[in-house]
C-alpha cells in the first residue's frame, strides 16, 4: 500500500479589494492556480480561485462575494494563464473583470445568448 | 529577418479529430506566436443543472467527453458523495478503480495511435487502435457500452464485474502487456520516431509549473503530481508511484504515457487481487447541501468537479475544469519557436480533448 | 461514373459532439471494423469528398463552418448524421448554445442513432450512403447527357 496524501480542502473568504494581495501571497508560496470559476447565487456572484500545491496536494480556495456591479481586478498579472478562466467568467456570467492581459471581449466561446448563466430577467 | 505572415490552422484539419482554431504567426517556417480561438464545441452543459436533478446530472456529466466518460461520471459522483457523506462500499470503489484504469489504457492507446498518425507512421497507428479495440471489448463485456458506459451512480456503481469476467480481463491484459512491449520498442527506439519527437516542444519544469500544466504533460517535465495519490476510489489500497521524466520534450511525453500503460495494467492486477465480495452501492437518501472540489486524475491530467448544492433536487452550480483547459497555455508556449510542420504534432502532445475543454 | 460506389471518399467533421461518436467513426476506419474494405477512403479535404459524416449538434459558432464545408463538397454528395446529437440535439438539446441536429442547417440524408453510435450502425449508415451516392451520381450523369444533346 502506498502513502495517501489527502489533506482537506481549505476555503478562505476574502473581501473583493484583497484579491490581488492574497493572490500574490499564493504566488509567493509557489502554488499553482488550479481553477477559477464564478457562480451566481442569491443575487451575488461567488468567485472561487483555487490554488494547488503540487507536492503536498493541499488545495486552497479563495472565495469572494461581490455584487453584480462591483468591478474586480484581473489576476493575470500574477498568473498569466488565468486569462482563459477570467474570459470565461466574463462571458458566461458577466462578471466585471478589468485588465485581463488577453481579453477576448466576450468572444471566447462566441455564444449568441448574453451571460447565459445568470437567471432570466436579471 | 523573414516576412511575417499569419496562417490559419483548423478548425477542420486532417490531423485533428476535433475542431480548434489557431492563428499561427510565422516568420519563414518558424512559429512566433499562436493565438487560439475556441468555442466550436461549446454546448453549455453546466447550465443544465437548472433542468436536470442531481441524479440525472451524472449522465449529463458523463457526456462531457466520450473518451474519459467514466472518469467524468465518477468525479461528479464522488463530489456529491462527499457532500452527502456517503461511504461507497469497498467493492464498488475497486470496480471504479478497474474501470478507471481501463479508461486510461484505452485513452493512452488512442493517443499513441493519433501521435503515430501525426508523424505519418500509419501501420503503428493501426497497431495501437487494434489493441485499443480489445479494451473496448472488455468494456462492452462488463458495462454494455463502448464509449459511454453510464455505470456510475451516486452511492456506487450499477453493475458488478463477475469473477469469470475478471479472469477474462486479466487474460486479455496479460496478452496485451506483451504487445505493449513490442510497440514500446518502436515508439522509443525507432530512429524515424526519435527524429520527429526528440527535442521538439521542450518545456522546462519551471515553465510547466508557471503555466499551470497538469497530467502526463506536466509529469514529462518533471512535476511529480498525480491526483491518484489522493486516494479516491480504491487507490489508497494500491501501490504505485507517479511516472515522471526530466527531459520535457515530446519524446518524454510519449515515454511517460507508454509507461503509464504498463502501470495501469499493474494497478488492475492489484485491484483484482485485493477485491473482496460485497455490496457495490448504497442508497443515497435526501438531497445534497454544501460544496466540494473533487480532483481526479484523468488520462489527460487533473480534472476538477465543483459541486455546490442548496438542499434541493437541483444544484446551484456544477463546474468541470478539464485537464486540456489547464494545458492550453502550455501548448501555446511549446508551439512558440517550433517549425510549422511540427505544429500538428505539438498540439497532439498535450492530448487535447476539445469537447472536454469547452463543455 | 458507372461504379462510383466502389470508391467514395469520406469526410468527417465534429460538430459539437462529446467525442464518443468521433472516436467510433475513427474506429470504423481502423482495423477490426475497417470500412476501407468497401473502397472508402478517409480524406481531410472537403473539395474531394463525396460523403460527409457529421457528429454532434450544431451550435452558433460552427454553423457557418458546417455550411461552408457542405458547400465546398462537389455535387453529388450525401450527408450522414452520426449519433443522436447530430440527429436531434440529443441530451444537449436544452443547452443554450445548441441549435439542434445537423439538419437545422444542411440537408441530411441518413440518420444513424445511438449514444454513442455503435460502429456496426455507422457502417450500416455509410453503406446506405454509398448506395444513395451511386443513385445520385447516375441521376447526375443522365442529366448531363441530356444537356449535351441538341
Amino acid at each position: 500500500m502506498s502513502e495517501v496524501i489527502c489533506p482537506d480542502n481549505v476555503l478562505i473568504e476574502i473581501e473583493a479589494d484583497r484579491i490581488l494581495d492574497t493572490v500574490m501571497e499564493m504566488k509567493n508560496k509557489g502554488l499553482r492556480l488550479s481553477q477559477a470559476c464564478a457562480a451566481y447565487i442569491n443575487d451575488k456572484y461567488e468567485l472561487s480561485y483555487s490554488f494547488a500545491n503540487e507536492d503536498t496536494y493541499e488545495y486552497t480556495t479563495l472565495r469572494v462575494f461581490i455584487d453584480k456591479e462591483t468591478k474586480v481586478c484581473s489576476i493575470t498579472e500574477f498568473y498569466p494563464y488565468a486569462f482563459l478562466y477570467e474570459n470565461e467568467m466574463k462571458e458566461l456570467f458577466g462578471v466585471n473583470i478589468e485588465m485581463i492581459n488577453f481579453d477576448y471581449h466576450n468572444k471566447l466561446y462566441r455564444i449568441q445568448t448574453e451571460t447565459p448563466f445568470l437567471k432570466k430577467g436579471v | 529577418m523573414g516576412k511575417t505572415s499569419i496562417i490559419p490552422f483548423g478548425p477542420q484539419h486532417p490531423v485533428l479529430p476535433e475542431p480548434i482554431h489557431l492563428d499561427l504567426v510565422i516568420e519563414d517556417e518558424k512559429v512566433i506566436e499562436a493565438i487560439p480561438s475556441i468555442g466550436f464545441v461549446h454546448r453549455g452543459l453546466e447550465s443544465l443543472v437548472d433542468k436536470k436533478d442531481f441524479n440525472e446530472m451524472t449522465y449529463v456529466v458523463e457526456r462531457t467527453c466520450g473518451i474519459c466518460s467514466f472518469m467524468h461520471g465518477m468525479g461528479y459522483c464522488e463530489s456529491v458523495e462527499h457532500i452527502m457523506d456517503i461511504e461507497v462500499p469497498l467493492r464498488g470503489r475497486f470496480l471504479r478503480t478497474i474501470w478507471c484504469e481501463m479508461s486510461r489504457l484505452h485513452s493512452h492507446l488512442l493517443w499513441l495511435g493519433l501521435l503515430a498518425d501525426g508523424f505519418g507512421f500509419e501501420s503503428l497507428f493501426y497497431e495501437c487502435w487494434r489493441m485499443r479495440e480489445k479494451i473496448l471489448d472488455l468494456f462492452e463485456m462488463t458495462t454494455g457500452g463502448r464509449c459511454i458506459f453510464s455505470v456510475n451512480k451516486i452511492g456506487g456503481v450499477l453493475k458488478d464485474i463477475e469473477d469469470d469476467m475478471i479472469k477474462t480481463i486479466l487474460r486479455v491484459l496479460n496478452d496485451m502487456e506483451k504487445e505493449i512491449n513490442t510497440i514500446k520498442k518502436t515508439f522509443l527506439l525507432d530512429y524515424t520516431v526519435e527524429s520527429r519527437l526528440k527535442g521538439v516542444g521542450y518545456l522546462s519544469k519551471q515553465r510547466a509549473h508557471d503555466l499551470g500544466c497538469a497530467g502526463p504533460f506536466a509529469r514529462a517535465s518533471g512535476i511529480r503530481m498525480d491526483m491518484r495519490k489522493r486516494g479516491y476510489a480504491a487507490y489508497a489500497e494500491i501501490d504505485f508511484e507517479p511516472i515522471t521524466s526530466d527531459i520535457g520534450d515530446s519524446y518524454a511525453r510519449c515515454q511517460c504515457r507508454i509507461e503509464e500503460l504498463t502501470q495501469s495494467i499493474d494497478i488492475i492486477r492489484q485491484a483484482a487481487a485485493k477485491m473482496t465480495q460485497g455490496e457495490i452501492a448504497v442508497m443515497a437518501k435526501g438531497n445534497p447541501k454544501g460544496e466540494y472540489f473533487m480532483r481526479v486524475e484523468q488520462p489527460r491530467g487533473e480534472a476538477i468537479y465543483y459541486v455546490k448544492a442548496n438542499g434541493t433536487k437541483f444544484l446551484d452550480r456544477m463546474r468541470v475544469r478539464t485537464p486540456t483547459f489547464a494545458n492550453l497555455p502550455g501548448m501555446l508556449e511549446a508551439i512558440k519557436g517550433a517549425q510549422l510542420a511540427d505544429v500538428p504534432l505539438l498540439i497532439l502532445t498535450i492530448d487535447p480533448c476539445i469537447s472536454c475543454t469547452e463543455r | 461514373m458507372a461504379n462510383v460506389k466502389k470508391s467514395p471518399w469520406l469526410l468527417h467533421y465534429d460538430g459539437s459532439s462529446c467525442n464518443g461518436c468521433d472516436i467510433e467513426v475513427l474506429a470504423c476506419l481502423t482495423p477490426v471494423y475497417d470500412v476501407e474494405r468497401f473502397g472508402i477512403v478517409n480524406t481531410g479535404d472537403p473539395m474531394q469528398a463525396d460523403i460527409l459524416l457529421i457528429t454532434g449538434g450544431i451550435n452558433y459558432q460552427n454553423q457557418s463552418i458546417v455550411k461552408q464545408i457542405y458547400d465546398q463538397m462537389p455535387r453529388p454528395k450525401v450527408v450522414v448524421a452520426v449519433g443522436i446529437c447530430a440527429c436531434t440535439g440529443g441530451v444537449f438539446k436544452e443547452c443554450y448554445n445548441i441549435l439542434g441536429g445537423a439538419d437545422t442547417i444542411i440537408p441530411v440524408d441518413i440518420y444513424v442513432p445511438g449514444c454513442a453510435a455503435r460502429p456496426q450502425a455507422i457502417i450500416d449508415g455509410v453503406i446506405k450512403a454509398v448506395e444513395l451516392f451511386q443513385q445520385r451520381s447516375d441521376e447526375h450523369d443522365a442529366l448531363e447527357k441530356r444537356k449535351k444533346r441538341p
